[in-house]
């Protein structure tokens, strides 16, 4: 007879998915609250660098396609944070440990986006690192975290693209263009590096997730992936790649690349970035002045239920 | 048989864990327990499950077809939405 533990490493090993209502270890189930809902602040915050530019966006199309694009994110959110609540949390209770800072989001998003050229530089370079390691997550072992990701992979490759597009008409435009669109790449290049995390000697949560089937691909080996990956997008661009140490190593079959800044790193994720505080203030002061309209639906509710106990009672 | 005063169900079915569950069809039962046990009876005699869900289809809310046109007619207009929608050279047409 086995132990629940052994079953639950069973169905690991057998590549079966966990389910919500499955045996599983308790700080499986905290690892897993922790990352999937970070994943869900970090769609949300990510919101607020691209919100930053729907006003200002250079022609209607351009606009109608970022609206659309942060309207996506908040629908990423919505699913992980549903996602998360499988695991018996409250989501009253994660949106207060992301406002307290008690949990983190992505720190990317803590980078300002000074010109219109960063819209373009976040779908192809932010979205295009999330993509990698969200095509990595569609096999996790938890059900409703990997379906999610199978959701959000579908409507995500839009992203990529529309930020991309938008770097070609900047790239192939006027010089002032073209500097613009290497000034974004230079600003955004490192930091979509470490959206991977620390190298995996240094990841603290790595080793478990990998066994558990929580990660199924290290840190670096993703991070590898998108360096490969962009190096001929940006020649396509006839932009200058912002890694100077960047060289092809033929014996490993793929690009050998700088070090990443990793002072910045530790200094942008423990609240220090540009943006850290003015992310969160925003977040805490949409959800205070949405209160109302959260409060009017209770009193609406209420209403409704004692109309029907009424109506039942006459009956 | 009276089936007037039992209850109708719908049956979800989650072929292989991982899976969504999927709607497969419905029966009459007294109560959620028994809807589950005819559920399995009926829909799953072939090991087509491992697991089942069974709501009670009064507690659906569904959508109106007759209404779709208007319903979903705010996406009908944004092709901006796919991603085929942006032409990008072949050189880096695989993102």
């Amino acid at each position: 007879m086995m132990t629940p533990e052994q079953n639950f490493m069973r169905k690991i090993e057998a590549e079966e998915k966990i389910e919500p209502k499955d045996w599983m270890p308790e700080s499986y189930r905290q690892n897993l609250i922790r990352q999937i809902s970070q994943h869900a602040h970090s769609e949300v915050i990510g919101m607020q660098p691209e919100g930053n530019w729907i006003t200002r966006a250079p022609s209607l199309r351009r606009k109608a396609v970022l609206l659309s694009k942060v309207q996506d994110e908040g629908g990423h959110g919505l699913y992980l944070y549903s996602a998360t609540e499988t695991l018996g949390v409250k989501r009253a209770d994660l949106i207060a440990a992301m406002q307290s800072g008690e949990a983190k989001y992505a720190s990317i998003f803590n980078y300002p986006t000074q010109t219109w050229a960063d819209i373009g530089a976040i779908g192809w370079l932010v979205d295009g690192a999330a993509i990698v390691n969200q095509v990595s997550l569609q096999r996790t072992s938890y059900g409703p975290y990997s379906r999610a990701m199978i959701r959000i992979c579908k409507e995500e490759s839009f992203h990529q693209r529309q930020g991309y597009e938008l770097m070609i008409a900047l790239a192939h435009g006027s010089p002032e263009q073209k500097a613009m669109a290497q000034d974004a790449l230079n600003r955004f290049y490192w930091p979509a590096l470490m959206m991977f995390g620390p190298h995996d000697a240094e990841s603290a949560h790595s080793a478990k997730s990998m066994t558990w089937k929580i990660k199924r691909e290290t840190n670096d080996d993703l991070r590898q992936k998108f360096i490969d990956q962009t190096v001929p997008q940006i020649e396509f661009l006839g932009l200058e790649h912002p890694d100077k140490d960047l060289k092809w190593n033929a014996e490993r079959g793929h690009y050998d690349s700088g070090e990443i800044d990793w002072a910045e790193f530790y200094n942008v994720i423990n609240g220090n970035g540009h943006c850290n505080r003015q992310r969160v203030e925003h977040h805490i002061r949409a959800h205070e002045e949405g209160a109302w309209v959260r409060d009017a639906m209770t009193a609406y509710n209420a209403k409704q239920q004692a109309k029907t106990a009424e109506q039942r009672q006459a009956a | 048989m009276a089936t007037d005063n039992l209850e109708l169900y719908e049956v979800f079915v989650r072929a292989r864990r991982g899976l969504d569950h999927k709607h497969v069809g419905s029966l009459h039962a007294q109560d959620a327990e028994q809807a589950l046990e005819y559920a399995r009876d009926v829909y799953t005699r072939r090991s087509e499950g491992v697991s089942i869900w069974v709501v009670r289809s009064r507690d659906i809310c569904a959508s109106q077809e007759d209404d779709s046109e208007s319903f979903y007619d705010p996406s009908d207009d944004k092709p901006y939405r796919h991603a085929t929608y942006y032409q990008l050279p072949e050189a880096v047409n695989n993102m």
